[in-house]
C-alpha cells in the first residue's frame, strides 16, 4: 500500500520534470484525431463518470440536471477537432459553451427545427461526432419509442454520439447533475460573485455502464471550467471575498 | 516525362500591393500615410508600406506589431469586403481589355497575346508587352486611383512572382525566372501550402529552381499530389489547360432563382449548393477546373458576368466564396453599379479545366469554411450535414455562435448562419462591467420577467446612488412560486445607456441563488419606478 503511494509521488515528481511525461499522457497525445478513435474524449475530471473513460462512439447519452454538464462534456472532443450541433436549444449560453472549454467554432445551433426534427437529427449524425437534442424535445415531438430507436440506431450506424438533454429511452448512459452549493457569493449578502457550483454526477446504464457511479466536481470551476472538488476540509474557507 | 505543351499564351498580372490594407484602410477613412495593418485570429494578415518600414511583418502577434510601431492602425480582416472595393479596378482594366480574370481581389490576370498587338503597334513583340503593360497600369491608376505592379509571364504562377518585382519574363524563360526564387514563393496567399513549405525548407530544398530539377516521379513518390503540383508550378509547366477547347457546356451548373436574389446571404446559400454541384460534376469525370465564370441574370435582363482564376484548381469552398464575393460587390456597389433588380438566374461556368485525378482530395478541403476553423475532412463531412439541414430549414435554420464583443450575456454572442462571414469579432476591447466568468448556461430568448421581494414583501429597487432599496429576500421566475433567496450579489449598475436615464432610469444586474438547490439566476433590474425585473441568465 505504502508502496504504491511513494511510487505515485514518484511519477508526480518525475512528470513535473520539463520534458518528461507519462505513459498515459503520452497515448492520450498519440490518441489525438478524434476521427480515428473509438472513444471521444472528454475532460479528465468527468472522465470517472463514465464507465469506458470517454463518449463511446455510436451510444446515446441522456444528460440531465445541468447544461453546464452538457457544455463540458462537449468541451474536449471539439477542441480536438470533432464537430458538435445542437438541436432546439436557442437559448443556450454561448459564451459558458466557450468558458466550459467549448470550441464554438465547431459547434453549430439549430435554433429551429419546426417539424423536422428527425431528419434534421439524421442528417446531423451523419456528419458530425457529438448532435444534442434539447431539453424537452422529445416530449414536444411526441416521438414514438419506435422513432427513438431509428435515431439511436442512426448514431450507432454512424459512429456519432447522440446526447440527450432529456431523459431518452434505450439510453446507453444516463448522466444526472445533482447540484449542490455555490461559492463565491459572501454570506451576509451583496459582495462577490458566483464563482464556482460543486456538483455530484450519477452515471448509470446498460452494459458496461451497470455499475452506478458518482463523481464530484466543480462545474463550473474557478475559471469558468471543470475542475476536481475541493479536498473536504478546505472547502469553506477557499470562499474568496471580490468584488 | 511529358514535354512541355505549346503555351496557351502569355499572362499579365497586374497586383495591388497590400490591397487587404488598402482596402481596409479606404472603408475605414484611414490615410495611407499612416502605418496599418490587417489582422486575422491577432495575427498581421497585410500590412502597408509604412507599416512595414516600421518593422511590420506577416505572421507577427498585434502585440508585438504595437510594440514596433504603436501608431498602426488595426483593420480587421474581411475578405468580402476586398472584394467589393476590388470591383472599380477590374472594371477599370476591362474598360481597356476583354478578357480580365480576377485571381483574388488584389489581382487580374489579363491575356496578352492580342491586346498587345493592338496596342504595341508594329512594335516588336517586347516592346509591344511593354507599351501594354504601361498603358493598362496607367489605365488603372487614372480611372481606378489605385497604384499597382505589372508583370507578364507565360504562366499565371510565373507572371504573379513576376508582378510583385514588376518584370516581364520573356517567352519560354518561366522557369529559368523561378529558379532562384525561394520556395516559400509557393505560400501564395489564400492557399495553404506553409507546411508544404516548410517540409522542402528542411529538405535543403531552398529555391524552385532545385525543387525544379527532381524527377517528377520522384517528387510524386516522396510528396504526393501536393508535391506534384508544387512541381509542376515550378517547373513554370503548371497550369496548361486540359484542352485549348472550351470545356464542355454540360459541366457548367445553373440554378434559377425564385424568389429573385437580393441579399447577399440568400445568393451565399445558393452559391454553396451549385458550387458543390459544379464539383460533383467535375469529379465524376476526373476534371478540376482553374477558372470560374459566374453569370448572373437579373429580372430585367441585365447580364452580369466576372471569371475567376487561381493558379491551382479551386475548391468547392473556394468557388463558393468567390461567388458570395461577387455578390457582394454587384448588390452593394455604389448607385450606378448595382443591378436595377434582382437576379434569377445564376450559372457557374467553369472556364478552364484540368486532370483532376492527383486533385480530388483538395477538391473537398476547402479553406475558408465559415468560422475560420482549419480545414480537415470532418471539417468538410460536417458543412455537407450542415448544408442539407439548411436545405430543409432555409439558410437560417444552421447558425455557428460568434464570440463578440459585449457586458451582458446576450450581447457577448452573435448567431450567425452557418456559410455567412461572421461580423467583426470585437472580443479585444476591455469591456469593462462585464462580469467574469462563469457565464450563464441558458440566456432567454424573450425577457423573463420576474418578482423580486424584501422579507416584508415589497419589491426590491434601486436608489438613486445605485444600491438597492433592500435585501433581496424572495424571487418568484414568470408567475411561479416564490423561492426564498440564499444568497446574492450585487448590484452591478450597467452603464451602457447613461444618457438615456431620463427615460429608462439606471439598469443594474445582481446575481441570486435560491434555496432547494434550483439554479442560480442572473437578474436584470429594467426599471424601478415600478421595478421590474427580467431573468437574463441561468446557471444551471
Amino acid at each position: 500500500m505504502s508502496g504504491s503511494v511513494r511510487s505515485t509521488g514518484a511519477v508526480a515528481r518525475l512528470s513535473s520534470l520539463p520534458g518528461v511525461s507519462t505513459a498515459s499522457d503520452m497515448a492520450a497525445a498519440t490518441g489525438r484525431g478524434p476521427a480515428t478513435g473509438r472513444l471521444l474524449p472528454v475532460r479528465p475530471e468527468l472522465s470517472a463518470a463514465l464507465p469506458l473513460g470517454g463518449l463511446r462512439r455510436g451510444s446515446t447519452v441522456s444528460v440531465r440536471g445541468s447544461r453546464a454538464l452538457l457544455f463540458a462534456l462537449l468541451a474536449e472532443a471539439t477542441t480536438r477537432g470533432s464537430w458538435a450541433a445542437i438541436v432546439g436549444m436557442p437559448d443556450i449560453g454561448a459564451v459558458a459553451a466557450a468558458e466550459l472549454g467549448v470550441d464554438v467554432r465547431r459547434l453549430a445551433v439549430v435554433p429551429a427545427q419546426g417539424t423536422e426534427l428527425l431528419s434534421v437529427t439524421a442528417a446531423l449524425l451523419d456528419g458530425l461526432d457529438l448532435v444534442v437534442l434539447g431539453d424537452g424535445l422529445l416530449a414536444r415531438h411526441a416521438l414514438s419509442r419506435q422513432q427513438t430507436e431509428k435515431l439511436t440506431a442512426r448514431a450507432r450506424h454512424r459512429e456519432a454520439v447522440l446526447l440527450a438533454a432529456d431523459a431518452f429511452p434505450g439510453a446507453e448512459l444516463e448522466l444526472r447533475c445533482t447540484p449542490g452549493r455555490w461559492y463565491g457569493l459572501d454570506e451576509s449578502g451583496g459582495y462577490g460573485y458566483l464563482r464556482e457550483r460543486a456538483v455530484t454526477v450519477h452515471g448509470s446504464g446498460r452494459g458496461a455502464a451497470a455499475k452506478p457511479v458518482r463523481v464530484s466536481v466543480l462545474l463550473p470551476g474557478p475559471s469558468g471550467g471543470v475542475a476536481a472538488p475541493h479536498s473536504s476540509g478546505t472547502e469553506t474557507s477557499r470562499v474568496r471575498e471580490a468584488g | 516525362m511529358p514535354s512541355h505543351v505549346a503555351f496557351p499564351g502569355r499572362v499579365l498580372v497586374l497586383w495591388c500591393p497590400d490591397w487587404p490594407v488598402t482596402a481596409a484602410a479606404a472603408a475605414a477613412g484611414v490615410s495611407p500615410h499612416v502605418p496599418a495593418a490587417v489582422f486575422a485570429g491577432n495575427r498581421v494578415v497585410t500590412c502597408s508600406a509604412v507599416a512595414r518600414r516600421n518593422g511590420v511583418r506577416r505572421g507577427m502577434l498585434r502585440r508585438e506589431a504595437q510594440s514596433r510601431c504603436p501608431d498602426v492602425a488595426v483593420l480587421a480582416s474581411d475578405p468580402a469586403r476586398d472584394a467589393r472595393l476590388f470591383e472599380p479596378v477590374v472594371a477599370a482594366a476591362e474598360e481597356l481589355v476583354p478578357g480580365v480574370d480576377v485571381v483574388r481581389p488584389g489581382v487580374v490576370a489579363v491575356p496578352v497575346r492580342g491586346a498587345a498587338a493592338y496596342f504595341g503597334g508594329r512594335n516588336s513583340p517586347d516592346a509591344a508587352e511593354h507599351a501594354f503593360s504601361e498603358r493598362l497600369a496607367e489605365q488603372v491608376s487614372a480611372t481606378a486611383g489605385v497604384e499597382c505592379q505589372v508583370g507578364i509571364a507565360d504562366g499565371l504562377f510565373a507572371a504573379l512572382l513576376a508582378a510583385r518585382r514588376g518584370v516581364l519574363v520573356p517567352e519560354g524563360r518561366d522557369a529559368e525566372f523561378l529558379a532562384p526564387l525561394p520556395v516559400a514563393e509557393l505560400d501564395q496567399q489564400g492557399e495553404s501550402t506553409t507546411e508544404f513549405v516548410d517540409l522542402l525548407r528542411r529538405l535543403g530544398l531552398r529555391t524552385l529552381g532545385r525543387l525544379a530539377e527532381l524527377d517528377e516521379r520522384t517528387v510524386a513518390t516522396r510528396f504526393g499530389h501536393e508535391g506534384v503540383l508544387a512541381h509542376r508550378i515550378a517547373r513554370g509547366a503548371a497550369e496548361r489547360p486540359l484542352s485549348p477547347r472550351r470545356p464542355a457546356q454540360e459541366l457548367a451548373v445553373e440554378q434559377h432563382c425564385d424568389p429573385p436574389l437580393e441579399r447577399v446571404d440568400t445568393a451565399a446559400f445558393v452559391a454553396r449548393t451549385l458550387a458543390d454541384r459544379l464539383h460533383a460534376g467535375l469529379t465524376a469525370q476526373d476534371l478540376a477546373c482553374t477558372r470560374v465564370g459566374i453569370y448572373a441574370r437579373t429580372e430585367e435582363g441585365e447580364e452580369r458576368h466576372r471569371v475567376w482564376r487561381s493558379a491551382r484548381p479551386v475548391t468547392a469552398h473556394g468557388v463558393a466564396d468567390r461567388v458570395r464575393w461577387q455578390f457582394e460587390s454587384w448588390l452593394q456597389a455604389g448607385s450606378g453599379g448595382r443591378p436595377s433588380s434582382g437576379v434569377v438566374h445564376l450559372r457557374l461556368v467553369p472556364e478552364e479545366l484540368v486532370h483532376g485525378a492527383a486533385l480530388q482530395l483538395h477538391l473537398w478541403h476547402g479553406a475558408g469554411a465559415a468560422g475560420g476553423t482549419e480545414d480537415d475532412p470532418g471539417t468538410e463531412r460536417a458543412s455537407r450535414a450542415f448544408t442539407r439541414v439548411q436545405a430543409l430549414l432555409g439558410p437560417e435554420g444552421v447558425c455557428t455562435p460568434v464570440l463578440t464583443g459585449g457586458r451582458g450575456p446576450a450581447e457577448r454572442v452573435e448567431f450567425v448562419s452557418w456559410g455567412s462571414s461572421p461580423g467583426k469579432p470585437g472580443e479585444q476591447a476591455p469591456w469593462p462591467g462585464r462580469l467574469p466568468a462563469p457565464s450563464p448556461t441558458t440566456v432567454p430568448a424573450r425577457p423573463v420577467p420576474a418578482a423580486v421581494l424584501d422579507d416584508e414583501r415589497r419589491p426590491v429597487s434601486l436608489t438613486a446612488r445605485g444600491a438597492l432599496t433592500s435585501r433581496p429576500h424572495s424571487v418568484a421566475v414568470e408567475d411561479g412560486v416564490a423561492r426564498n433567496i440564499t444568497g446574492w450579489a450585487g448590484p452591478w449598475p450597467v452603464d451602457e445607456r447613461w444618457w438615456d436615464s431620463a427615460a429608462e432610469g439606471r439598469r443594474a444586474r445582481i446575481q441570486v441563488v435560491t434555496t432547494g438547490d434550483g439554479p442560480a439566476l442572473l437578474l436584470l433590474l429594467r426599471e424601478h419606478g415600478k421595478p421590474r425585473w427580467i431573468v437574463e441568465g441561468v446557471y444551471d
